[in-house]
């Protein structure tokens, strides 16, 4: 059969109900396909399965003595605290920056919007030893502050500061598209109906971008638990201070302590996994409800 | 009176009084460069303390130097791959339907899920001397963790989602209009897909390889863990970085710090140029 008969055949059959893979005169699905699955299994799959395979020979009281050792706990809690307010901060002044840039008219506009992506083009290590050297107590910013006994460096201040400059490109990048294509009819119409610009913007800017929000602060956050290279310079990783989780795998693969690194990572990814799967289901939940509302 | 009044009072329904406007620029533009300009002037300023020459001693430390090669080396095996594999993944989900796409995707987005220094230690607990596969490869005298193998494929994790989530979303915008009317036509695929689909997609693949080539460059916590930072031989710019800054020898850290925030600055520019002519915005 030729192509043209084919693909008339194709375009004249009405889909089945239950495929596996729609028919298709393009050519390279076996190639393309079997390449990419291939590498995925190479790359990540074959990998990762690792981590839980190894985590699986540990016995679960050796696995938990691990994961509730006070050291780790500490961590445990600085990690996410610093990484939750981070991405708070970065939510509140994300919003603030796309406003500025969407709404507003400054000079050097572009400039400013072209450096907010600088943390995700720039070096996690390069960011780390400059925001060391920024607020280390002999910094520009940190002899500052040291005026008013505020130290920043080798404190969870200096972590939550340098979770705040990673995590900032994403608030921002995925607010401003919202907000850009956000129709201006409806706030005219909640000015019209007597709203104030505050309540304008309560009621209705703040529930159109949500959503954007809310993965933003999902996407800052996880990123914020992860990071690595950005922190261990200004945090000073003193244990049970300024020790993040990153750190201490890193120090127990040092030691060869592979189960107990492997133990500790586990956790960290089940929890950045059920992170995601919450957020998601915020999301799902919201867009359903905007649907109903006919938005 | 007039003028405060003025200032309090907004001039249209959906913009916002001009005090409020300032007030929110400047917090808004203080908090940008006090965030993101502050600590890159930082790293030119403190690069530059003791001056010109002792930037340029930094720079052609033979350890930097060789530092440079590797990361060159690296990035010059991942990318590659990762385009290979960003243009098979997005022509496998742009071009057909198929059940699992939902996972496929969400596979291709896990590394940004995953800490780097997770991303790392799955490759020493799978080459490793003490893994599984290690006994075999120290048998036949393979190294991969400790050297240059361990270093690229733990970059290509960390980088490959960058093509294909470029490709993905803009080969489905496109269809498969134009690639059917070749096939029909009679070209062969590879014919279709270098006359056809190439060239629709060649900016937002130049996008993806700009920023699967800056991460690449810059990785530092997965390279961190599975590289072991000899120096002189498994350390890239980033990790010598660290090892200058370790060592107290901050002017040549900086130095080769430096380099790197010149190469994100570039990296920059060549995006938004790339945003223009894709007319694409924002996206990562």
């Amino acid at each position: 059969m030729c192509k043209r008969q084919k693909f008339r055949k194709i375009m004249t059959t009405p889909r089945k109900k239950f495929y596996l893979k729609q028919p298709s005169i393009i050519p390279g699905f076996g190639l393309s396909m079997g390449f990419t699955i291939f590498y995925l299994s190479i790359v990540v799959l074959i990998p990762l399965s690792m981590l839980f395979i190894k985590t699986a020979e540990i016995n679960f009281s050796e696995f938990w003595a691990t994961v509730t050792s006070p050291r780790v706990l500490h961590a445990y809690y600085i990690t996410i605290s610093c990484s939750l307010a981070a991405a708070l901060v970065n939510v509140v002044f994300g919003l603030l920056t796309a406003w500025i840039i969407v709404r507003y008219d400054f000079p050097m506009k572009k400039i400013f919007d072209a450096m907010v992506d600088l943390p995700f083009a720039l070096p996690t290590a390069v960011a780390g030893i400059a925001l060391t050297s920024l607020y280390a107590p002999n910094g520009w910013i940190g002899k500052y502050l040291a005026q008013y006994d505020i130290q920043v460096a080798f404190r969870p201040a200096g972590i939550i500061i340098a979770l705040i400059f990673v995590g900032l490109p994403f608030v921002v990048r995925t607010v401003q598209p919202v907000l850009e294509d956000m129709e201006r009819e409806m706030e005219e119409a909640a000015a019209s109906l007597g709203a104030s610009r505050w309540q304008t913007f309560v009621y209705v800017v703040l529930p159109h971008i949500g959503p954007a929000l809310l993965t933003g602060f999902a996407m800052a956050f996880a990123r914020a638990l992860g990071e690595y290279g950005s922190v261990i310079f200004i945090a000073g990783n003193l244990p049970k201070i300024s020790e993040i989780v990153p750190l201490l795998i890193v120090i127990k693969l040092e030691q060869y302590d592979y189960t107990g690194a492997t133990s500790i990572a586990v956790v960290m990814l089940l929890f950045s996994f059920v992170m995601i799967f919450i957020i998601n289901l915020i999301q799902k939940f919201n867009y359903g409800k905007m649907s109903k509302q006919g938005i | 009176m007039k003028l405060i009044n003025n200032i309090f009072t907004s001039r249209s329904s959906t913009t916002e009084a001009p005090i409020i406007r300032w007030a929110f620029t400047l917090l808004g533009l203080g908090f940008l460069t006090l965030v993101v300009a502050m600590p890159l002037i930082a790293v030119f300023f403190e690069a530059f303390r003791k001056g010109y020459d002792a930037y340029i001693a930094g720079i052609t430390d033979p350890y930097a130097i060789s530092a440079i090669k590797l990361t060159l080396l690296v990035a010059g095996i991942a990318v590659p791959l990762n385009v290979v594999f960003g243009i098979a993944a997005s022509w496998a989900i742009a071009k057909f339907e198929f059940r699992g796409k939902h996972i496929l995707i969400t596979l291709i987005d896990m590394p940004f899920a995953v800490s780097p220094v997770i991303s790392g230690l799955i490759y020493v607990l799978l080459f490793g001397i003490h893994s599984v596969l290690g006994a075999w490869l120290v048998a036949h005298g393979v190294q991969i963790i400790f050297a240059v193998p361990g270093l690229v494929i733990a970059t290509v994790f960390v980088t490959f989602p960058f093509v294909a989530r470029e490709l993905i979303p803009l080969m489905q915008e496109q269809g498969t209009e134009e690639e059917e009317a070749a096939i029909l036509l009679g070209a062969t695929g590879w014919q279709t897909f270098i006359r056809i689909t190439l060239p629709n997609i060649k900016w937002g693949l130049l996008y993806g390889v700009l920023l699967c080539n800056a991460r690449a460059m810059g990785e530092f916590g997965a390279v961190s863990v599975v590289s072991g930072s000899i120096k002189g031989e498994t350390t890239t710019i980033p990790l010598h970085v660290e090892i200058l800054y370790n060592e107290y020898n901050f002017v040549a850290a900086f130095a080769v710090a430096s380099i790197l925030s010149i190469l994100a600055l570039v990296t920059l520019v060549l995006k938004r140029v790339l945003e223009i002519k894709t007319g694409v915005k924002g996206k990562h």
